[in-house]
């Protein structure tokens, strides 16, 4: 692999507080190596800012391995930037040459609202998850392990949807904010499963009708959120969700 | 004095004989009692979750603005569990006698064979809450091997296990959220514990202080916060941040354990540090951190250097006679598969010596190309397939690879820009894992009454190095199993206790002093960033207490860091304000204290004149370069009291070892 470096121009989203009116600010950063990760770039350029006496960017980030779900960049109209099933934190500067402009704003999202600079408030996803993403067991003695065989396609497919890092890219890819892949990766993960088939019903009413309180638009399948999603959730769970909502809303007894 | 209260008796029949015993708090009063948790990664989620599931009213605080992105979230490989479904000769004794010889002897027997005891229910608590292990054709769990043990018992889901646990452990959580029983607070740091004496009826206060709530800091506004609890959990993970590079997530800190340890619990051994042998290697100034590539890798992978020194060959040109698989050759009996101390000790040894591979030579290989080719033959069999070509050999080898490693062979080439399926991966080891913390005493709790350190934030089980997917395994045993039972032990002495008002003289001192910190950090304005005095203090502790150690070294290692913490103190640069967010300032308060650990795991490691585990003694090791334990002088738990600025008394909790008794550890 053939390293280079790289001077770059960056449009980043500025905004004191949750109240202030944000705006962007240019920099120019320079000597950026390609081996460098998208983050570290920024570290760069915070250092430097520190350095001069100026506000560094805020920024989520932690695990910096892909799979905490914090850092949350929308870059050049992308969340998490060019590379398919990536997060901003596993993007590397070998995606970029030398004179590139960059964007990077916050997640864009009304019910996502930006506390500083790129820093989003993401608790709704919380309360999506309090409205009924669990399987109502208490600590305690549970059946065996391997009581209850799983076929392996649904353990499998069941993982596959388990695997959301709630980041949140979706919802900020969607045109209408819908939270519509987060919420049915969840529901299908459970549902998939025998161990969740008693709150089958009533968690998937309760979890869509908290996701509609917490203001997130509607799904319109543009699939959207498949194509930006870093761990390729699919939007065959939406499909999912939509079986589970009509059955439950049909079948619910009162 | 030092007592860890290990119940007596049979070492099998403690824990049954403990349950039998301890203190009940019947659920009228368990309403009554508040129990604050710091930390939600496995063992604060499922501590914050069993315990309101009992009736307990939990406040539970993380940094993070989800509890469900704490970095339990980033453990690959798996989970032990003594479940024996594979038939292949394991129990209980067998995953407790693994761990304490795997910890080199120097973890308390007693912990560790409860830990191995409660393993079986851990996974049958995770697949009844829906997590998501991998699974047979038939339906039933899988289960794969890892280092420092000769039997299957790692329950996985591909390489996001931790994951699949920490959401488990989420979701009963926030259940518990929904339900009221626990309040949740994200984007809050603690900052402080506070401690309290009881006052007898006539208002004398009386006996040992107990801990009676934290001050925090609310990430978002900056505000101070106090917070009241009958007893506190700090469940919040490990120190190797103290590295400054290191597989931990950027927000990983000791701040909590720390300040706990300036109030009085004592630190348990401070220099056991495990460095992982599979990590992804340096690749310039610029690094922000390290990443893990699982260590079940070494389960298919083949790890080799060049014969020749400063050979500068591709790897595809050197002939496999001129080939050094020096895992397979020094340790024939567990090959790739030997504990993580011995197999990042054995990386080191070989490109010290000059046969490192790479542009940095600080790499070896970690090669699938004969993992591909075996796999790819019975697939071709099972296909019945009759003489393959070597290319289709290889296409269906590839595609078993990749079922099964296929997202850490991924990980790997988006960071590289290599592909490992085509070139070996370079590896080098990488601080990943801390087997220090507070010292506790059996009921978890430390030497402050009523406050209790979980998962990797306590010492207990690990000795002096942690196998591989037992982590996991403790973090979880201590939240759903153990405090469950422990706690209500000392609280049911506590139903009496009202909450303490918030305007207690205490509390007002304790936040105050806090805040007095946080300004005296604001005023320095000094000229050097945050980060670069954690970088200086990185490179100290990797140089001198990092792999090997050797006395000279430590001395100057804490003379550097006396002196970094004067500098730090005195040229600190922290832009923006207090009343705001401010990360810089968070990232300040870290430091400073990662600033202060550094020293004392220093000291420690001064003080242990002996290699064990990961504590590697340049003094102290056999002929052939293995390390030599020194059990007639060392076979004690360190545990440092602190009395003042860079000054620590020592403890010593002795081990005994009634079942498993002390050998020098070989996997020849």
């Amino acid at each position: 692999m053939e390293h280079y470096t790289m001077n770059l121009t960056l449009k980043v989203w500025r905004q004191k507080s949750s109240g202030d009116n944000g705006r962007f600010e240019t920099y120019q950063v320079s000597d950026i190596s390609s081996e460098m990760s998208f983050l570290e770039m920024f570290d760069v350029l915070n250092e430097r800012l520190i350095k001069e006496g100026k506000d560094p960017i805020a920024f989520d980030h932690d695990c910096r391995e892909g799979i905490c779900g914090a850092c949350s960049m929308y870059i050049n109209g992308r969340p998490h930037g060019p590379w398919h099933a990536n997060t901003t934190c596993q993007l590397h500067m070998r995606a970029y040459k030398n004179g590139d402009t960059i964007v990077v704003e916050p997640w864009r999202a009304n019910s996502f609202p930006v506390l500083k600079d790129l820093v989003v408030d993401r608790t709704a996803f919380d309360r999506i998850i309090q409205a009924g993403g669990y399987i109502s067991v208490n600590t305690g003695n549970p059946v065996d392990a391997n009581a209850i065989p799983i076929e392996k396609d649904k353990a499998d497919a069941a993982f596959a949807a388990a695997a959301c890092i709630g980041c949140g890219a979706c919802v900020a890819a969607c045109k209408n904010s819908s939270a519509m892949l987060f919420l049915s990766a969840k529901v299908s993960h459970l549902a998939l499963l025998p161990q969740g088939e008693p709150e089958r019903k009533s968690r998937v009413l309760k979890m869509v009708e908290t996701m509609d309180k917490e203001g997130f638009g509607s799904c319109t399948f543009t699939e959207a959120c498949e194509a930006v999603c870093p761990k390729e959730i699919s939007v065959t769970n939406i499909s999912r969700l939509n079986k589970e909502y009509i059955v439950a809303g049909m079948t619910e007894e009162k | 004095m030092l007592n860890s209260r290990i119940p007596a008796g049979q070492l099998d029949l403690k824990w049954t004989d403990y349950k039998g015993h301890c203190k009940l708090v019947n659920p009228a009063n368990k309403r009554k009692l508040e129990v604050i948790i710091v930390g939600t990664g496995l063992a604060g989620a499922s501590a914050a979750a069993s315990l309101g599931e009992l009736g307990y009213k939990v406040k539970a605080f993380c940094f993070q603005d989800s509890p469900r992105r704490a970095h339990s979230i980033a453990a690959q490989g798996g989970i032990n569990a003594a479940k024996n479904y594979q038939n292949d000769g394991d129990s209980v004794f067998r995953l407790f006698y693994d761990t304490v010889k795997g910890g080199d002897y120097r973890a308390r027997e007693a912990n560790v064979h409860r830990l191995a005891e409660v393993s079986a229910n851990i996974i049958d608590q995770c697949v009844a809450q829906g997590v998501p292990f991998a699974r047979e054709y038939g339906g039933l769990l899988s289960n794969r091997s890892f280092g420092g043990t000769q039997v299957q018992r790692t329950f996985y889901a591909a390489g996001q296990t931790g994951q699949q646990l920490l959401i488990g452990a989420y979701q009963a959580l926030e259940r518990q959220v929904a339900l009221g029983n626990v309040e949740m607070y994200t984007r809050h740091e603690m900052l402080d514990v506070v401690l309290i004496r009881d006052k007898d009826k006539n208002g004398n206060e009386i006996g040992e202080a107990k801990c009676r709530g934290i001050v925090v800091r609310n990430l978002i506004t900056g505000e101070l916060e106090r917070h009241f609890g009958h007893a506190v959990l700090l469940c919040s993970g490990g120190y190797g941040n103290v590295f400054y590079l290191s597989t931990n997530a950027m927000g990983s800190n000791v701040t909590a354990a720390w300040k706990a340890h300036r109030k009085g619990a004592y630190f348990g051994n401070p220099c056991y540090t495990q460095i992982h042998p599979t990590c992804i290697p340096v690749s310039g100034d610029h690094q922000s951190k390290l990443t893990l590539m699982s260590e079940s890798l070494r389960n298919d992978g083949r790890i080799w250097v060049p014969k020749k020194q400063g050979d500068n060959r591709k790897p595809s040109e050197i002939p496999e006679e001129e080939r050094d698989y020096y895992l397979e050759r020094r340790y024939p009996a567990f090959g790739n598969l030997v504990p993580r101390d011995v197999a990042s000790r054995a990386a080191k040894e070989r490109c010290d010596a000059g046969y490192g591979v790479g542009s940095s030579k600080q790499a070896v290989y970690l090669d699938y190309a004969a993992a591909i080719v075996r796999y790819g033959k019975i697939e071709c069999g099972k296909l019945g397939i009759n003489n393959p070509s070597a290319e289709v050999i290889r296409k269906h080898g590839v595609e078993v690879v990749k079922e099964k490693y296929g997202n850490l062979f991924d990980m790997y080439e988006k960071i590289t820009g290599e592909n490992p399926y085509e070139v070996p991966m370079r590896i080098y080891p990488a601080v990943h894992y801390t087997m220090g913390g507070l010292w506790v005493d059996y009921e978890l709790m430390t030497t402050v009454p009523g406050l209790y350190a979980l998962g990797e934030a306590n010492f207990s089980d690990h000795g002096a190095n942690r196998l591989g997917a037992s982590a996991l395994m403790q973090g979880l045993a201590d939240g759903y199993f153990v405090i469950p039972y422990t706690i209500g032990n000392y609280l049911a002495d506590e139903i009496a206790t009202k909450p303490i008002s918030l305007d207690h003289p205490e509390f007002v001192a304790t936040e105050k002093a806090v805040r007095d910190r946080i300004e005296k950090l604001m005023s320095i304005k000094g000229t050097q960033s945050v980060e670069s005095f954690h970088k200086r203090l990185g490179k100290i502790m990797w140089d001198k207490c990092g792999m090997a150690r050797n006395e000279k070294g430590l001395q100057q290692a804490i003379t550097e860091i006396q002196q970094l913490k004067k500098e730090f103190w005195s040229d600190v640069r922290i832009p923006g304000g207090i009343n705001e967010m401010n990360p810089e300032l968070d990232k300040a308060n870290r430091v400073a204290d990662f600033i202060e650990l550094g020293e004392l795991m220093c000291k420690d490691a001064l003080n242990r004149n002996e290699s064990c585990g990961g504590h590697f003694r340049e003094e102290s090791q056999t002929e052939d370069g293995e390390a030599k334990r020194d059990d007639s002088r060392f076979s004690y738990v360190s545990a440092w009291e602190f009395k003042g600025e860079s000054d620590w008394q020592l403890h010593k909790e002795e081990l005994n070892f009634e079942v498993a008794k002390p050998t020098q550890r070989s996997y020849k």
